[in-house]
């Protein structure tokens, strides 16, 4: 039970890793598929998250009287990483834009068809 | 979008108070939460809810994407010219403190510029990508209209 | 002063030129600025490599903080090398760039294709100097990131799809890679490679660790495209403009063996690897891909694909290096690293410079054109010779010390695919040779009879790398020398 309840973060990160991941490979859509990679980007997110808390740590700005401190670096990591998956993500849409202007459609299967047609 | 007068009135009120939060968390956030990411999307999202509600094309005379493109530049350059301006005070690549008399000052300046260069290319990046979506979706929905004409 | 802060000044200067190419007017000046601050960083990078070839360790810390709290830049031989390599490619790339870009890619688009461009070498160049494991990680995206773009801008429209293809597992190879450092960091608290390695022999028997290496293996395998997981890399070669296939094929890929390098050999150490099925697993890999991939390339029908599988099975014979994990392995792995980008570079811009005159790949459509373009020819030839490993070429070496490692861990199965592969290689790069000089019809031989040789532009460079091809097959000083000297730092064990 303990196994469970005490890295209940972890189990909730993996499930979301999973559902992510299969997302990203299981769907033909060329949009789902950017939303199953998001969706596995944020659950390493969350993983980072929750390893820099410090069990009764305070936010991490100084004050009189804490000597506690959550660990803020895991955050900052974290806040890059947003930053490369909007990127990513924005990359990712504009290339779906053009493959829809090129080929008319954004389902894998069609566009392999067309491709292989030639 | 002509005849939402709710919609319009609303946001002409919100615009400038975005604007102003924006700046806020932008040079507040050396002191609290806040920085140059955070403001610079904040900043950007003014501008496209203006977008939004008064169309793309008033919110390109706004700030034309020409400006943006220097802008996002700009932002780099100062970032990275913060680095260099480091370099030839006599610091390492980035070392705030020979940035001002003290090294608490010193660190104060250079996190506010190096924030302000963040905040200028993520709230032009975030336009560009804004406005290049919104282009290409008009683009296409022109020439669909063109087509079935013929 | 520069000296104290050139290492770093080798990241920064493609930073800066980025986005100054990309505000400056669409011609020639966007051009021009690249390959001015390309051809100062190849300075920067050489004198670097002076500093460090004996034996010494450059540490440049960032913003001034002491490592491990700050980042660190730690550059020893290994980073030089791969420093030099990668701002040596972009140096001869972009001479070569200015015609074939005019050729291949909109007017409107230059200034923004420079600017990727630049900032792609940042990526990479920081890739090689970076100390810090989350630092790679963004190196990396930036690098990355950049090339999806780039790659995007090639004139079929299989460029998006390939593109598209590329970004999906490229970005699932690097979120595996942070999960891995996540793990690291919560297992030690550190980011820093070197301290990384100190604290990481206590905690070996740990799962955590064992996941955490599991994650970065993998992700860095789909980097550098490791067989099985290569799938992407023969269409973004394949379609890419050839500019972009040049560069990504002479670096990407043999950084991300670099940073495998770093991983295996210092970050864990070969002592850790041992007990994970990781060795047996990447030559097993490693003696699949050879054979299968160089099986592949013969059977294609484009000349650029057909190197791209050559490539994946080039990276094959540098991943052995690391699944022998001996000395003489990883200096294999290093000398395979710097010769194949020397080799891939001369072949994918001689086929660059067919692509230029006649404006196809497909070898349906090159037949005779050996006898049009005999300069262009001839460097195919070259390339090719070092590509198979024929004694007098740079390929010779690496795979001379491939076999050394082999026949030294008595592993005579990989020797034996070591030599299959090779002749494999004879056939596939025959294939070109023979549609080239040998299969001319009168019909088409009639219709090429105009094409004239490709501009000079484009020819030395492509030189520069033949003759670097045949000096590194007879002087290895500079390529064996200095992996010598690096293996010493990346395995400490071996002194």
């Amino acid at each position: 039970m303990d196994m469970i309840l005490g890295h209940y973060n972890y189990w909730m990160v993996i499930i979301i890793m999973m559902a992510g991941f299969y997302t990203v490979i299981s769907r033909g859509n060329l949009v789902k598929k950017i939303v199953g990679l998001n969706i596995f980007q944020v659950s390493v997110f969350l993983l980072y998250i929750s390893i820099g808390n410090v069990k009764g740590g305070a936010t991490p700005i100084i004050e009189t009287g804490v000597d506690l401190y959550s660990n803020p670096l895991p955050h900052v990591l974290i806040l890059t990483a947003i930053v490369v998956g909007v990127a990513t993500t924005a990359l990712g849409l504009a290339l779906v834009v053009r493959i829809k202007e090129a080929y008319g459609t954004i389902e894998e299967d069609d566009i392999h068809n067309q491709d292989q047609s030639l | 979008m002509k005849h939402n007068l709710i919609l319009r009135v609303v946001s002409k009120f919100l615009i400038p108070l975005i604007i102003l939060f924006a700046l806020y968390v932008q040079f507040h956030g050396d002191f609290g939460p806040g920085g140059g990411f955070q403001a610079g999307v904040i900043f950007s999202a003014a501008i496209i809810l203006y977008g939004l509600v008064f169309g793309v094309d008033k919110a390109k005379r706004v700030i034309t994407p020409y400006i943006l493109r220097l802008l996002a530049s700009l932002g780099v350059l100062i970032y990275a010219g913060t680095g260099v301006a480091t370099i030839l005070l006599g610091g390492n690549f980035l070392q705030y403190g020979v940035l001002a008399s003290s090294q608490l000052a010193g660190q104060h300046v250079g996190i506010l510029v190096i924030e302000l260069g963040v905040g200028i290319t993520v709230m032009s990046v975030m336009l560009i990508i804004f406005f290049t979506f919104a282009e290409r979706g008009q683009a296409v929905l022109n020439s669909k209209a063109e087509s079935e004409r013929e | 002063m520069i000296e104290n802060h050139l290492s770093l000044l080798l990241v920064v200067l493609p930073l800066l030129a980025a986005p100054i190419a990309a505000v400056l007017p669409n011609g020639r000046l966007p051009w021009a600025v690249s390959t001015l601050v390309s051809w100062s960083v190849v300075y920067l990078a050489a004198w670097q490599l002076m500093n460090v070839s004996t034996g010494q360790v450059i540490s440049y810390e960032l913003g001034g903080w002491a490592p491990p709290w700050g980042i660190e830049y730690r550059i020893d031989a290994a980073n030089a090398l791969v420093a030099l390599i990668v701002s040596g490619i972009a140096a001869l790339t972009l001479p070569y760039a200015l015609k074939s870009v005019i050729k291949e890619i909109p007017q409107q688009q230059h200034a923004l294709l420079y600017a990727a461009f630049m900032l792609c070498l940042t990526g990479l160049l920081g890739i090689a100097q970076t100390g810090d494991i989350f630092n790679l990680f963004v190196f990396l995206e930036i690098s990355s990131l950049s090339s999806y773009a780039l790659i995007s801008l090639g004139k079929k429209r299989q460029a998006l799809t390939a593109a598209y293809q590329y970004l999906i597992m490229g970005t699932i190879g690097a979120t595996f890679f942070i999960i891995g450092v996540g793990l690291l960091y919560a297992m030690t608290g550190t980011l820093n490679m070197a301290d990384l390695a100190q604290r990481l022999p206590e905690l070996y028997e740990h799962r955590t660790i064992h996941t955490a290496f599991a994650f970065i293996m993998v992700g860095f395998a789909l980097k550098l495209a490791l067989f099985p997981l290569h799938v992407w890399l023969p269409n973004a070669y394949t379609y890419a403009p050839t500019v972009v296939t040049i560069f990504l094929a002479a670096t990407a890929t043999k950084v991300a063996v670099y940073v495998m390098l770093r991983m295996v050999f210092t970050v864990f150490s070969f002592t850790f690897i041992e007990n994970t099925p990781a060795d047996e697993l990447f030559l097993l890999l490693c003696v699949m891909g050879i054979l299968g991939m160089s099986f592949y390339a013969i059977y294609q029908k484009d000349s650029k694909r057909l190197l791209a599988y050559s490539s994946v099975a080039q990276i094959g014979y540098m991943m052995l290096g690391i699944g022998l994990g001996s000395v003489l392995g990883a200096t294999a792995t290093l000398v395979h690293l710097f010769n194949h980008a020397l080799m891939k570079g001369a072949l994918f811009m001689a086929i660059g410079a067919l692509v230029y005159r006649v404006g196809s790949s497909r070898l349906e459509h090159l037949p005779g054109l050996g006898k049009q373009m005999p300069w262009t020819f001839a460097a195919i030839v070259i390339g090719g010779l070092s590509l198979i490993g024929v004694p007098g070429t740079a390929g010779f070496i690496s795979k001379w010390y491939l076999v050394l490692a082999a026949i030294e861990k008595q592993n005579w199965l990989i020797v034996g695919v070591i030599l299959i592969g090779s002749l494999l290689a004879v056939a596939y790069v025959w294939k070109i040779i023979e549609v080239l000089y040998f299969k001319a019809t009168d019909e088409l031989e009639h219709k090429y009879v105009t094409v004239k040789e490709a501009p000079l532009l484009m020819l030395i460079p492509m030189w520069v790398l033949v003759l670097a091809n045949v000096y590194f097959g007879f002087n290895t000083e500079l390529t064996v020398g200095t992996a010598e000297q690096a293996v010493k730092l990346l395995i400490p064990s071996a002194n």
